[in-house]
């Protein structure tokens, strides 16, 4: 399923004194199967963007377009669309509120209309997908799971929807190493297996240079950059005038290149960079 | 929706009305609310409003703002009036079944209602021109007095700073829980009565549960920064009484003056 956007402008508070400029004339496209990455400093609108995508925020003008059907008229059914285009917030585990797992899991699907066993069959599949052991865990409380487990019952709960698009704001952001690394291979999983598309929003350079087909950079509002991973994160003078970094192991790369002869390396991820070390050895011996 | 509140909301300044001392401001508000009640004939409200609209030019908050803070209110005005338009017997204008309208009961709804108007947009001054902190400041300095006899001045005003500072934090926090529940596909606007109660649930459980987390937060902020009450506590800015705030007792002064005099206005 394809996104796309057009001159997109939305202000926060128009006329009173806490007036923001959020997002000013946006223009951009998402097709099928793609994992983007959308990068930016804080303030820079990337959440307000999300929240236009399944019609959350009305743009004061400009379109959103999901796979064709313009879902800023007022005709359309916006309920069907936040189903086809899932979006878990940023600290996703404070909207939790049913007694058990499975309840909370299963209020998406609900409000959809699914019953019987097609809501068990929706709700066991996405506890699953998101690496959690259904039967241990389907009537614990969410309140007493830890937060990685917590962040993931709230990320089920969108993917019960089944959504063809998944939108995730910031979805690692305070986890520890672990729980990140769950959650990322979690997101390549059901990029891959479920060939739902995936835009991703987030911090941590390493994790968008190493998940991403292509990045999205936005900066007050609009977006100043756009391409794929390398060609973006080679970019560092401008990255860094908007307060952005480089991946580290481009950073790591770039500084070894520097000081030993011979040597050189444009690795985004630790991955390539091994790759690239292990070459140089190979060359020197 | 819920940003609408404008009730207890700071609009931000320079004018002469956010520059008085607090306490000027919280007495003058409370003199203006006792003088609603000493009001006894349309003129005393004419007067009063007129007052009050001056006041409002001065202080440069938009007129929008400050109407857009009685729309929450709308309702309660709406039923003022329709209760006390039906429960006066006098000069009947128009009847119907049980239901009576009478000449006074018309006078007396439009009374009240003109009343009540002023009360709101009166107090509605006092938060928009003046700062929280500075609002608990000056209460807290206005109630000292009475600590002697028991009132827990301090305390008074530090949970009204913390209310007034976490209005918005809370309201954020709904918005986000309302939007957060929306992405799953909630609907919290068709259904009945009952079925809209129990769409609030989603939205009021995790509200509580978060309102908890920020107070024990915010407990243990002020624990690890050595609060320990209002004993012996200094103040970063003190506040004290200026040019300003004579002329304005002065006023406040000559306005009481003419509220009661406007009884006598037969
Ligand atoms: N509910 C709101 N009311 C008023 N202004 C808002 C609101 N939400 C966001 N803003 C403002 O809009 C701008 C964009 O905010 P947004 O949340 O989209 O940024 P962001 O890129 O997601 O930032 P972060 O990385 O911190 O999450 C900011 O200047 C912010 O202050
Ligand atoms: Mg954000």
């Amino acid at each position: 399923m394809s996104i796309e956007i057009k001159n997109l402008k939305y202000v926060y508070n128009p006329g009173l004194p806490g007036e923001t400029v959020a997002l000013d004339d946006v223009s951009l496209t998402i097709s099928e199967g793609e994992m983007v990455g959308i990068i930016g400093h804080t303030g820079s609108g990337k959440s307000t963007l999300l929240q236009h995508m399944n019609g959350l925020l009305k743009p004061d003008s400009g379109h959103v377009f999901v796979d064709g059907e313009c879902i800023t008229d007022d005709k359309t059914d916006l309920v069907d669309i936040r189903r086809r285009v899932g979006l878990v917030f940023q600290y996703p585990e404070y909207q939790l509120f049913e007694e058990t797992v499975v309840d909370d899991v299963a209020f998406g699907p609900k409000n959809l209309g699914i019953e019987g066993e097609e809501l068990k069959k929706t709700v066991r599949e996405a506890i699953e997908i998101v690496g959690l052991d259904y039967e241990e865990i389907k009537d614990s409380s969410p309140f007493e799971l830890s937060g990685g487990m917590k962040r993931r019952v709230a990320i089920a709960g969108v993917i019960a929807m089944r959504p063809s698009v998944l939108i995730l704001d910031e979805p690692t952001a305070g986890l520890d190493p672990t729980a990140h690394r769950d959650i990322l291979s979690m997101i390549r999983r059901i990029n891959e297996e479920k060939e739902i598309t995936i835009i991703l929003v987030s911090h941590n350079m390493g994790d968008i240079a190493k998940m991403c087909d292509r990045v999205i950079v936005m900066e007050n509002g609009k977006i100043v950059l756009e391409g794929r991973p390398r060609e973006i994160f080679t970019q560092d003078a401008l990255l860094e005038s908007m307060g952005l970094d480089v991946p580290p192991a481009l950073d790591i790369m770039r500084k070894i290149s520097k000081s030993i002869d011979g040597f050189t390396s444009s690795a985004l991820t630790l991955d390539e960079a091994a790759e690239d070390i292990k070459e140089f050895m190979k060359r020197k011996k | 929706m819920i940003r609408d509140i404008t009730l207890g909301q700071y609009f931000p300044g320079k004018s002469p009305i956010h520059r008085l001392d607090a306490r000027t401001k919280i007495i003058g508000t409370f003199l203006f609310i006792a003088e609603m009640f000493v009001v006894n004939n349309f003129w005393g409200f004419l007067i009063a409003g007129t007052a009050l609209f001056t006041v409002i030019g001065i202080s440069r908050v938009p007129l929008k703002f400050i109407f857009r803070g009685l729309t929450p209110v709308f309702l309660i005005i709406a039923f003022t009036f329709v209760i006390n338009m039906l429960m006066f017997d006098g000069r009947v204008l128009w009847h119907w079944w049980i239901f009576t309208i009478t000449y006074e009961g018309l006078i007396r709804a439009a009374f009240m209602v003109i009343r009540l108007v002023l009360l709101i947009i009166g107090s509605s001054i006092l938060t928009l021109c003046t700062k929280p902190i500075a609002l608990t400041d000056g209460l807290e300095k206005l109630l000292r007095p009475f600590s002697k006899i028991g009132v827990p001045s301090h305390e008074i005003a530090l949970m009204m700073t913390i209310a007034l500072r976490f209005i918005p934090t809370l309201m954020d926090e709904t918005d986000k829980i309302i939007k957060a529940q929306q992405a799953r596909g909630a609907d919290f606007e068709s259904g009945n009565i009952f079925r809209r109660a129990k769409s609030l649930i989603p939205i009021l459980v995790p509200l509580f549960i978060s309102s908890f987390r920020i107070a024990q937060e915010l407990a243990l902020a002020m624990e690890a920064r050595c609060y320990h009450g209002g004993e012996g506590r200094t103040r970063m800015n003190e506040i004290h009484f200026n040019k300003e705030d004579i002329v304005a007792a002065v006023l406040m002064t000559i306005f009481l003056g003419i509220i009661i005099g406007s009884r006598f206005i037969a």
